[in-house]
């Protein structure tokens, strides 16, 4: 019986010529992450194995990036925890904050992770790098800390859902679009325990920024990973950035899968998941004048370069509306700096937007951007759960950056095909 | 011991919110469990009360603070239709009971009395009079809970 993409690479990581939906197996990893919050826990039970020494320095990414840089006395005491550890274990992979980045756009950039890993992450949206073609899924800290210590991962073979991609993107959306479609068709669980795998003819008219934005939520589906067959964008991206050479599985014509779910990509339009779970998605049309307090570009799902461009081609010329606070954060370094070459951080600024240095920050309520009681806040980022930005009767409303620009410009929820 | 029942897609961030996750000491994550849903839940759960919930228990963040927090406030397990994936394996491997029942989560309120026996997988509600069964763990998950976690059953076997 014919294998998916996933139950390949898994197959490959554990010696077995062949894997069955539901088979534990224990795999080999080519990459541990951790960051400031999960790390901590990790390094407790990896010290609590006595292990003599970590599986591999150089497959061991730590970034601090979550309450980094320090947003306060306890988030510097983690922080400096997973420092010594880096430095005492001569981690290869330790970012500091000048060289850091959110964790998921910063593994890809520096070419840490290329297609046929298998990467496990103490941080959920560790999926992300589905988009290269390789596994990555995300867990807990205990996980972490046996990971480094051994180099190995416990899993259950999961089974698949295809999701079939046809046509093109219309102007203005994007990557974030399909995803909070296929989460708002699917539910917050309709891909639990399962692969979502991307492939069709659609996938060529994506970039890797959107391909990076989808597999990123494919977590918020359920999913225990999202990935993408891999093509020439794929490959090209990969040798731009990494020494390493990937591993190119491709799942197998006879292949079962759960269920094929096919997109019309040329069929989506801009997209809003409301509070208080991604899948409640909606377009325009279907809601009113709904009043904004902040807008966030930004996060491990929409801080990269695409993100910031088009924000920046919406903003220029433009005035952020004076009951909007609009705060801009750049993934990484390196986007910051590319982001500033081109031109736009001084577009954001003149539009009255904040830029901060790359942090999670805002996303997930920990600083730089925190709702006050009742606040309303359109973000990019991936999760609109109850209290997730701020105070517990703050609301969160996920759109691509295109939305979140155009929000910023109106006050209200706004489209910007209606421009 | 004592139900708390929940509902649907029960989130990481409620069970334990990010502004906490600048600390790991399970008794301090404990006294801030789900908090922003549930006031009253760190002052009065027991040691060996029990929640109970919907579809999609844990869904969100891979924070393994949020199982470690259900944990140190004392819950002896958590029930429901189904759990997130990350969860599920974060409970696992820290010891946390889960179980997967339906029809118990259904008609579990909160307050209901329950008693639950792991190795013979029958969940007793005493408030409504009725008994429950459920699948035990395949033996490789079963090894794990049974050694209290991953970390112990590791340190049996040697790294």
């Amino acid at each position: 019986m014919g294998m998916t993409m996933t139950q390949k690479i898994l197959a490959a990581h554990c010696g077995a010529a062949e894997l069955k939906v539901g088979n534990f197996i224990e795999a080999d990893l080519d990459l541990v992450l951790g960051n400031d919050i999960t790390a901590p826990v990790a390094i407790k039970s990896y010290e609590a194995l006595k292990a003599q020494k970590v599986f591999d320095k150089n497959k061991i990414a730590l970034v601090p990036d979550h309450f980094a840089p320090n947003k306060d006395i306890e988030a510097a005491q983690q922080c400096k925890t997973m420092r010594l550890f880096a430095r005492e274990n001569e981690i290869t992979n330790y970012f500091e904050i000048g060289e850091m980045g959110i964790e998921h756009a910063l593994l890809p950039e520096k070419g840490l992770v290329v297609a046929g890993d298998v990467v496990i992450g103490a941080d959920s949206h560790t999926c992300t790098y589905g988009a290269l073609g390789a596994f990555s899924t995300g867990i807990g800290s205990t996980d972490m800390g046996v990971g480094m210590a051994t180099g190995k991962c416990w899993f259950r073979v999961p089974s698949a859902i295809k999701i079939n991609m046809t046509g093109q993107l219309n102007q203005w959306v994007s990557g974030k679009d399909v995803i909070l479609h296929l989460i708002g068709q699917i539910g917050v669980d309709g891909a639990r325990y399962k692969s979502l795998e991307f492939t069709g003819e659609g996938l060529e008219s994506l970039t890797m920024d959107d391909r990076f934005t989808m597999a990123n939520m494919a977590i918020e589906a359920g999913a225990k990973n999202g990935i993408f067959e891999v093509d020439a964008k794929t490959i090209a991206y990969i040798a731009q950035h990494s020494k390493r050479t990937p591993k190119v599985y491709a799942a197998d014509a006879d292949a079962v899968y759960d269920e094929e779910i096919t997109i019309d990509l040329s069929a989506l339009k801009p997209t809003v998941a409301f509070p208080h779970l991604p899948e409640n998605t909606k377009t325009f049309g279907e809601f009113g004048e709904i009043k904004v307090d902040q807008v966030v570009v930004g996060s491990c799902t929409n801080g990269r370069f695409d993100d910031l461009k088009i924000t920046a081609e919406i903003l220029k010329g433009h005035k952020v509306h004076q009951d909007i606070r609009m705060i801009i954060i750049p993934a990484t370094q390196k986007i910051y700096m590319d982001a500033m070459k081109a031109g736009f951080i001084e577009t954001f600024i003149e539009a009255g937007a904040v830029v901060s240095t790359p942090t999670c920050g805002p996303c997930l309520g920990g600083y730089m951007g925190i709702l006050a009681e009742g606040e309303r806040a359109v973000a990019t980022t991936n999760r609109n759960f109850v209290g997730r930005m701020g105070h517990k009767t703050s609301e969160v409303y996920l759109a691509s950056p295109a939305v979140a620009a155009m929000t910023a410009i109106k006050g209200y929820i706004a489209s910007p095909e209606a421009e | 011991m004592k139900a708390y029942k929940y509902f649907d897609n029960v989130d990481t961030d409620v069970i334990i919110p990010a502004r906490y996750l600048n600390h790991s000491e399970p008794a301090y994550l404990a006294s801030h469990c789900m908090e922003d849903i549930d006031e009253a839940f760190a002052e009065t759960v027991k040691s060996g009360d029990f929640m109970v919930a919907g579809e999609n228990f844990g869904c969100g963040s891979s924070r393994e603070h949020a199982p470690i927090a259900i944990k140190a406030a004392g819950i002896e397990a958590v029930i429901a239709k189904s759990f997130a994936r990350i969860f599920f394996r974060n409970a696992i491997n820290i010891g946390l009971p889960i179980i997967e029942q339906t029809e118990c989560a259904e008609e579990c309120q909160t307050g209901h009395e329950l008693s639950v026996d792991l190795k013979a997988g029958i969940i007793e509600n005493k408030t409504l009079q009725k008994t429950y069964q459920f699948e035990p763990f395949p033996d490789f998950l079963l090894e794990i809970v049974n050694h209290n976690g991953l970390i112990e059953k590791l340190k049996e076997k040697g790294v």
